[in-house]
């Protein structure tokens, strides 16, 4: 479904991502772990087409497409939902204005008929139903004011809304107590675990891979995939740390 | 006519003009320079001012509006207005005095393209203790535009308890466009609140790119954008049916300005 292959990707004439290689077949949930400055926000920026982000080699397939070709928001037509490590604030504009706004403009970007004002408000009632997350926070301005959970909890509402065919989720656990990384956890289960949906899960912890599961964990370090293994191998990073997975590879 | 020759004729020295177009100030008709238009409120009365100027055929030349206005004790003078002429200079100016209790809400938006010098000019006089003011301009600007706001708030020495507030920002969308902010703060009382900020930049990146993360085009993202932006210079009006037609008007000339 996502094939990645050698990427090189720079910021500002800095290479942070050295030959990336990674494939997430249909239907795979799939790790990333590693340690701070490691690339992985590059790699989410990149794969959502950032401005900024300079790919210098290799290749992205998603679904069959040339990824790299396409403008961030063709790739958001396509399927490709990338969950912020921290979700950006938009005073002014009201989640409902935004997202209603990006659903149709994907909807027409794939040829479908837009949702009406009722049809939209049932949906987003539904997917924030989900989260826990009280409607009244989807009147207000774009996460403005809202605590960090409350952003994660958001951008997950968001991906219940968009109903990506793949998810790139960015720390969506940082920031989040006991409590709601079970709520977002589970969320990511019931709107992205399908035979037809893939999901790179980029985290620290093990405590979302609880909720979780993913098929496969990758090791990202200095701009490369240094390992990839089972769930079993997420166990042996968090009980030895990196240095000492990385040093037996 | 030897009154037209006592009558003052402004230029870029003087600190009020600073930003104007200085070529045509020279030879505008010096009478229309110092023409003003009056408004009285009287007291415990409310006016409201609802203005928009759209962009006609680009043409050259200067307009200059000028109103004092006297706003009676406990009375409230509500102006609202949008600038979207791009003839090459155009100043609306507005000089506010505010007896005991009085309210005036002032809201504007340049709107520029081409090579328009747009300003508002805003002087607000608390003369008498606990009256209050607020000041919200937002400038877009295209081309090769100019938005400027040049904003004085004088407070009277008995005028205490005055509550004034002013902010102005704007957004340039090009490369050749610019902006100008001159607040003034003149206080001689001492239980007085007077807030004010001014910014100028470019339109929010980080915002437009997670919009493109949601699957919105540039341009939707950024008309959006604009839209928030200048909604914060028609929040304080009442009747939201005006604000949302002031809005939509906005809109149309940002349209045009290729966003
Ligand atoms: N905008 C930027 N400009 C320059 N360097 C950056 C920028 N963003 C990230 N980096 C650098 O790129 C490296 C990888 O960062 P990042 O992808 O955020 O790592 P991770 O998410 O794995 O912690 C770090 O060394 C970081 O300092
Ligand atoms: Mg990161």
């Amino acid at each position: 479904m996502l094939k990645i292959e050698n990427l090189h990707a720079e910021i500002d004439g800095k290479k942070i991502l050295n030959g990336l290689t990674l494939e997430v077949a249909a239907g795979e949930i799939h790790a990333i772990m590693g340690p701070n400055g490691a690339g992985k926000s590059t790699l989410s920026y990149v794969l959502g087409g950032r401005p900024g982000y300079e790919v210098t080699a290799g290749s992205v397939e998603f679904m069959g497409q040339n990824l790299l070709e396409l403008e961030p928001h063709e790739r958001a037509a396509a399927g490709l939902f990338l969950g912020f490590q921290y979700p950006v604030e938009i005073p002014g504009v009201s989640n409902v204005q935004f997202l209603r706004e990006a659903l149709n403009a994907q909807r027409k970007a794939r040829g479908e008929e837009p949702l009406s004002g009722g049809e939209f408000l049932k949906l987003a009632k539904a997917k924030a139903g989900l989260l826990k997350l009280d409607m009244d926070m989807l009147k207000r301005h774009v996460n403005v004011g809202f605590s960090g959970g409350e952003k994660k909890r958001a951008e997950m509402v968001q991906m219940g809304i968009l109903d990506p065919a793949f998810a790139v989720l960015d720390e969506t656990d940082s920031g989040l107590d006991i409590d709601a990384l079970r709520i977002v956890g589970e969320g990511i289960n019931t709107i992205m675990r399908d035979p037809a949906k893939g999901v790179l899960l980029i985290t620290h912890y093990q405590r979302l891979l609880d909720v979780v599961r993913p098929d496969k964990v990758s090791i990202l370090s200095q701009g490369r995939i240094v390992q990839t293994g089972g769930p079993d191998l997420a166990l042996r990073l968090e009980e030895e740390g990196y240095d000492a997975v990385m040093a037996d590879a | 006519m030897p009154e037209t020759d006592a009558l003052e004729r402004p230029t870029t020295r003087d600190e009020a003009w600073r930003y104007a177009d200085s070529a045509w100030l020279a030879q505008a008709p010096v009478d229309w320079l110092n023409h003003w238009g009056t408004v009285d409120v009287p007291p415990g009365e409310t006016k409201h001012f609802n203005a928009f100027h759209s962009a006609g055929p680009q043409a050259s030349g200067g307009s200059v509006h000028r109103t004092r206005v006297h706003v009676g004790a406990g009375g409230r003078y509500e102006h609202f207005e949008i600038n979207a002429s791009h003839i090459e200079y155009s100043r609306i100016e507005l000089e506010v005095t505010l007896e005991e209790g009085a309210h005036f809400e002032f809201g504007a938006v340049t709107i520029g393209r081409a090579n328009a010098r747009q300003e508002f000019v805003t002087r607000v006089i608390h003369q008498a203790p606990g009256a209050t003011s607020n000041q919200v301009v937002r400038a877009v600007q295209g081309g090769q535009s100019t938005g400027n706001y040049l904003g004085r708030i004088e407070v009277a020495r008995d005028a205490q308890k005055t509550d004034a507030a002013q902010n102005f920002r704007a957004i340039l969308l090009d490369r050749g466009a610019s902006a100008n902010a001159k607040p003034e703060l003149e206080i001689f009382a001492d239980d007085v609140k007077c807030a004010h900020g001014a910014a100028i930049g470019q339109l929010d990146q980080a915002a437009a790119y997670y919009m493109a993360a949601r699957g919105i085009p540039p341009e939707a993202a950024r008309k959006l954008l604009v839209q928030a932006f200048i909604a914060d210079a028609l929040a304080a009006i009442d009747d939201r049916r005006i604000a949302d037609r002031m809005l939509e008007r906005a809109l149309e000339q940002l349209d045009a300005l290729t966003l």
